[in-house]
């Protein structure tokens, strides 16, 4: 490394911790309703929309209410996806004539999609018509995000609710965050990329012949739009194949700078938006604080492995599967922050990464996707493991655990316990299946622990609906269109309502003012509690596994062998 | 029901604005300020089309500044990576290989491939040690095709962000048009 990577870590942190208050501010306003400017910016726009669907923004909903809300609104874009897929041959903006997607990749596109995933077992550029990308994929890139963080508002109010039953209205929290959120941060990012060279255009494939007379197929489309809103809502799926490695997607170290803070930026901004709901602002800090100190370390420790390897393979950097624009450090810094965040976009092949920098990378995702995690998603999955700490105190001490002023009880901690443990469990089922399927082991582009690395990685990435992977793996074959599908549902569903079981149990109780025995959990200590528990809960759970995959083949690499 | 039939209105209305008005808005905006970006960076060599300053080109010729090796062979369809591991011998049997075509000064993008598979830069030192092939083959001098180099070496974006680099399509046009094939 040298000052310049060290300049650029440090400005990117920087631009970070700097930019995630204000918007978690602002992102509180659009919750909360409560900003007089962004009610008269927005306020005309949504009460056009909320008059043509009817919907009373102000109108209380009830967590059972709240949930088949949101469950059915998902299904819908669930439906859409899959049938412009299907039908993409017959419908206009399809310039390069791309045919119908195969029935089990459009279900498995689709399902990723809509949960947030975007996993990606189809190439963008050879089989998706413009319509399918903008109206499909474009429009749950959208819609996934605005659910992810409407779920987080709603189990922020019941936490703090008054003796009440409502957990706010799904149809206004979403037509919020779309609109005074997602919307105008995508708008500015679109434009900007455009400025340094990412597509934006309805024309079908420039193809030129170049100076030694060979055909190339230039691939276009409307990209901008799409990378800017797949990058703030922590969605990651590539307008092309190589996503953000594709020199169409991201152009320039400025380009690549811009997509990586806002790959961050919204999960950050979330942290302060929860705090402002629930008057925790202290607490807020120390949920930052958490999130910014293991997505430091895991960087540190990945940067590390990637340098230190290159003397060992007899290269002057591990530039393998990297672009020379980014080189190592900004490859890196994107790994680590995409997996922290349940992005997945990809400036970088994670396959190529050093297997340790790639074992990171995938511990990352493990851990539950909550180091800063997914747009809302991050924020309350957060939220389930502030609970088990607070609980685990509570034995600690022998007193009844509270949190934000209220009892936190066996109903409570069952549900959490199941968000936190569903995807870990639906990881380590589906790569011990794997291991067993013949036609999951026939997908795999390598052998030794590489292969064993590439399958733990896909099923950690679809069950932490993140979407990036070790692509190596051939994705697109029924085995793992389906299997995936599952995973990626349930790792979903799985965390989403539970969440608002609690939100829901916890919204109904009595406050109370803290006592002696109150454990507080806006101080030091309690942070390095619940980084503690994150660790080994996550730890526990997939040591083995990491060691038997990223582990051994780092340990293989230092010893010389090949495979 | 009533909650099926909200959705399906919200969901109309919000894919209408996300899907269909925010788009069209970005590639308006675009068409009218940043023309030439949004629609692929494309250069022209002598009236043809020479490709997308964006997007690498194979070049093999002796003349030629030689890109990174590719995944794809420089189809962008689809575009992709080797996903080979660092540790694997399949990746230590092609650096051998590439390390004997460059030579063992070789740095390391010129022995690897990208993760796009068109990367269209190489590094400055990877332009440097292809110059003397380049001049031979061209009967000009090679302090001037190290010149060139020079001049066509993007720097830092804002003196810190990303790499030094130099763009192998923009840089063989420029060659093609100074000196003879």
């Amino acid at each position: 490394m040298n000052k310049f990577d060290v300049l650029q870590l440090l400005f990117y942190a920087a631009a970070l911790v700097t930019l995630a208050k204000p918007l978690g501010c602002y992102l509180a306003g659009a919750l909360q309703d409560n900003s007089a400017l962004q009610c008269r910016v927005f306020g005309p726009a949504e009460r056009l929309i909320y008059r043509l669907c009817g919907i009373n923004p102000a109108a209380q909903m009830n967590w059972k209410i709240y949930s088949g809300a949101l469950l059915v609104f998902n299904a819908l874009g669930l439906a859409a996806v899959f049938l412009l897929q299907l039908f993409q041959h017959k419908l206009p903006l399809n310039p390069n004539g791309n045919g119908p997607v195969e029935f089990w990749l459009a279900f498995n596109t689709a399902v990723s999609f809509m949960t947030n995933t975007n996993w990606q077992a189809y190439a963008g550029e050879t089989t998706l018509s413009y319509l399918t990308q903008m109206l499909g994929l474009g429009v749950q890139n959208f819609l996934s995000a605005a659910t992810g963080i409407a779920v987080m508002a709603a189990m922020a109010r019941g936490l703090t609710g008054q003796k009440t039953a409502g957990v706010g209205n799904f149809w206004g929290d979403v037509t919020r965050v779309t609109i005074r959120v997602l919307l105008p941060l995508s708008f500015v990012t679109a434009f900007l990329l455009v400025g340094q060279g990412v597509v934006q255009t309805f024309k079908p494939a420039a193809v030129i012949t170049t100076s030694e007379g060979a055909r190339q197929t230039i691939p276009l489309g409307p990209a901008a739009s799409q990378v800017a809103i797949k990058q703030i809502g922590t969605n990651g799926g590539g307008f092309f194949n190589a996503n953000s490695a594709h020199p169409l997607e991201n152009p320039t170290p400025l380009s690549n700078f811009m997509e990586m803070l806002a790959l961050l930026l919204l999960p950050g901004a979330c942290v302060f938006a929860y705090g402002a709901m629930t008057g925790g602002r202290a607490h807020a800090r120390v949920l930052f604080a958490v999130m910014f100190a293991v997505w430091a370390a895991g960087l540190a420790g990945a940067l590390y492995s990637e340098y230190s390897a290159a003397a060992v393979t007899g290269q002057a950097a591990l530039m393998e599967g990297k672009e020379t624009r980014f080189g190592v450090t900004n490859s890196v810094l994107w790994a680590v922050s995409t997996t922290a965040a349940s992005n997945g976009s990809v400036n970088a092949m994670h396959s190529s990464l050093s297997p340790a920098a790639g074992g990171i990378a995938l511990f990352n995702i493990m851990l539950g996707e909550v180091i800063f995690g997914g747009a809302g998603s991050g924020m309350y999955g957060m939220a389930l493991f502030v609970l088990l700490t607070v609980f685990l105190c509570g034995l600690m001490v022998g007193r009844t655990p509270e949190y934000l002023g209220k009892k936190v009880e066996k109903r409570e901690i069952q549900m959490a316990i199941i968000g936190i443990l569903a995807p870990g469990a639906v990881i380590l089922a589906g790569a011990a299946l794997s291991c067993a399927v013949p036609a999951a082991l026939a997908s795999l582009s390598a052998g030794g622990p590489h292969g064993f690395s590439e399958l733990l990685y896909a099923w950690s990435s679809a069950a932490g609906n993140n979407g990036s992977a070790f692509a190596g793996l051939n994705a697109n074959v029924p085995f793992y269109n389906i299997g995936l599908a599952v995973a990626m549902l349930a790792g979903r569903f799985a965390v989403i309502l539970p969440c608002l079981a609690i939100a829901g149990s916890m919204a109904v109780k009595t406050p109370s003012p803290p006592s002696a025995g109150t454990l507080p959990t806006d101080t030091l200590t309690f942070g390095v509690l619940l980084a503690a528990i994150i660790l080994i809960v996550g730890g526990l759970t997939f040591f083995p596994a990491l060691m038997l995959g990223p582990g051994a083949e780092q340990l293989l690499m230092y010893g010389g062998a090949a495979f | 029901m009533r909650t099926t039939w909200t959705a399906l209105k919200l969901f109309i209305c919000m894919s209408a604005l996300t899907g269909l008005l925010y788009p069209l808005a970005v590639w308006g905006g675009a068409r009218l300020f940043l023309r030439g970006k949004a629609e692929g960076s494309m250069v022209e060599a002598g009236g043809r089309a020479a490709g997308s300053a964006l997007v690498g080109q194979n070049f093999s010729g002796q003349q030629y500044f030689h890109p990174r090796p590719s995944a794809v062979n420089y189809d962008p369809l689809p575009s992709g990576g080797g996903n080979q591991s660092p540790a694997s011998a399949a990746l230590a049997a092609a650096v051998k290989q590439r390390r004997a075509l460059y030579g063992a000064a070789a740095p390391a993008d010129m022995l690897t491939a990208s993760g796009s598979g068109l990367d269209p830069h190489i590094s400055p030192e990877a332009a440097r040690l292809q110059c003397a092939r380049v001049a031979k083959a061209r009967s000009a001098a090679e302090i001037d095709i190290m010149s060139l180099v020079d001049a066509m070496t993007e720097p830092r974006q804002g003196g810190f962000l990303g790499e030094a680099r130099v763009n192998v399509l923009l840089l063989n046009l420029k060659l093609d048009g100074k000196y003879s094939k």
